[in-house]
């Protein structure tokens, strides 16, 4: 059997909430005692290459990269965890909710007052993951199990989680570990 | 004229004739959520977080009057999760971006969430399209975040004389408009006036003060909204 087997991806985030799990400070080398990571930024396993116990998302869905990443996580995580309000809502890049994609292209690669760009165009290529209609939370996506709020989550937060998930007991996060900024 | 007793959670209340059940309670030092009302401006019952089972049927604590003998349920698995629905309904009905508010940590809106114990809600969101007026020098709305609780409507009216603010349009239309041609500059709101104090969310604010405590030392960082009424029936 092994040790349990944890997967983490970033999708439309900003990274932070992969710093607060840094930030559990020497937690880690315990975290390292009680889980294997796998697919992850963390140790840089860009496919699985087995099922994992845990998954942790953070950020949600801008593009159809995002959407199948977080796809190909559900078919090989047990436990999906939405971590930090981008996976939870959309978070900063879902305030182009509001906007149609073509403005918001517009703005960005053609009318910002900074902005030179003499091909006249907004990026496009096959490289280039095509962006969504709008930014998707991840439970609009797939089924998301558990859900840490806060921008980023604490790290206490985090830790406590997955302990409370590794060793089969209830999570009860106290009050000063449920924030959302 | 005498003293009317009731049971909040099976526990004995005394109120005066006249007073509501959460002014009762208050007094009695136990907290009932809520979010449309304020001391001082006339109950509004519309967001109904408040809500409690009075001998078995739901009713906004902030207009019910109490009555002898009565029942009131606040605390049941059932009650909790009316209001966390009335929340969780809340936040994805508007568009509440806590991470940059400048409200967060200071926001009713958002201590009520953590009270209950929110972790995410689980509606669609709906990412509304909604506007902003920072027309005015020292005073901006963002309609984004306003959960149509009516505080500043009433302020306004009531305690500064002044009628800046009404709500206009129905259903999810419904929003707060500025009593003038155009502009919140238009009116003759000041930013000393109560109806800018009163807003339990980021929608009505003053410009230029944001931020201005840091994270930890903020109204709800540590101690859960209510607290404070709680505490004073352990004093006493």
């Amino acid at each position: 059997m092994g040790k349990p087997k944890v997967a983490t991806a970033s999708l439309a985030g900003c990274f932070g909430c992969h710093m607060s799990l840094l930030d559990i400070d020497d937690k880690i080398l315990k975290l390292v005692e009680l889980v294997e990571f796998n697919k992850s930024p963390v140790d840089d396993i860009k496919k699985f290459t087995e099922r994992c116990a845990v998954g942790l998302i953070e950020g949600g869905c801008a593009n159809e990269e995002n959407a199948h990443n977080l796809q190909d996580f559900r078919r090989n995580c047990d436990i999906l965890i939405s971590v930090g309000d981008c996976a939870i809502m959309g978070g900063i890049p879902a305030m182009r909710n509001g906007i149609p994609l073509q403005e918001c292209l517009q703005k960005a690669y053609l009318e910002g007052p900074t902005i030179y760009n003499p091909t006249g165009k907004a990026p496009n290529g096959p490289d280039i993951p095509l962006l969504l209609d709008k930014v998707y939370p991840c439970s609009e996506i797939v089924k998301m199990d558990y859900h840490l709020p806060g921008c980023p989550p604490p790290a206490e937060t985090l830790w406590q989680a997955l302990v409370a998930l590794l060793t089969d007991k209830p999570l009860d996060l106290p009050y000063e570990l449920i924030k959302y900024d | 004229m005498a003293d009317i007793t009731f049971k909040i959670d099976n526990v004995d209340i005394k109120g005066k004739p006249g007073q509501t059940i959460m002014e009762a309670a208050d007094a009695a030092g136990i907290y009932i959520p809520r979010l449309c009302t304020y001391e001082g401006l006339q109950p509004h019952g519309s967001c109904r977080v408040c809500t409690v089972f009075v001998n078995g049927r739901a009713q906004a604590a902030c207009t019910q009057p109490i009555a002898e003998g009565i029942t009131v349920d606040n605390s049941s698995e059932e009650v909790q999760q009316i209001r966390k629905d009335i929340i969780e309904m809340l936040f994805v009905e508007g568009n509440h971006y806590c991470m940059f508010c400048e409200k967060s940590g200071n926001c009713e809106l958002q201590a009520l969430a953590y009270r209950l114990g929110v972790l995410a809600p689980k509606y669609p969101y709906l990412f509304p399209k909604r506007d902003i007026d920072a027309s005015h020098k020292d005073i901006f709305i963002d309609r984004n975040r306003c959960v149509l609780c009516g505080r500043c409507v009433r302020a306004s009216q009531d305690i500064d004389g002044k009628n800046v603010f009404e709500f206009v349009d129905r259903g999810p239309d419904k929003r707060v408009a500025v009593n003038s041609e155009a502009k919140l500059s238009d009116t003759e709101i000041d930013v000393t006036d109560k109806a800018v104090e009163v807003c339990p969310v980021g929608a009505l604010l003053k410009k230029r003060v944001g931020y201005a405590v840091p994270i930890g030392e903020r109204l709800y960082d540590n101690k859960p909204i209510g607290s404070e009424i709680e505490n004073k029936n352990q004093s006493s």
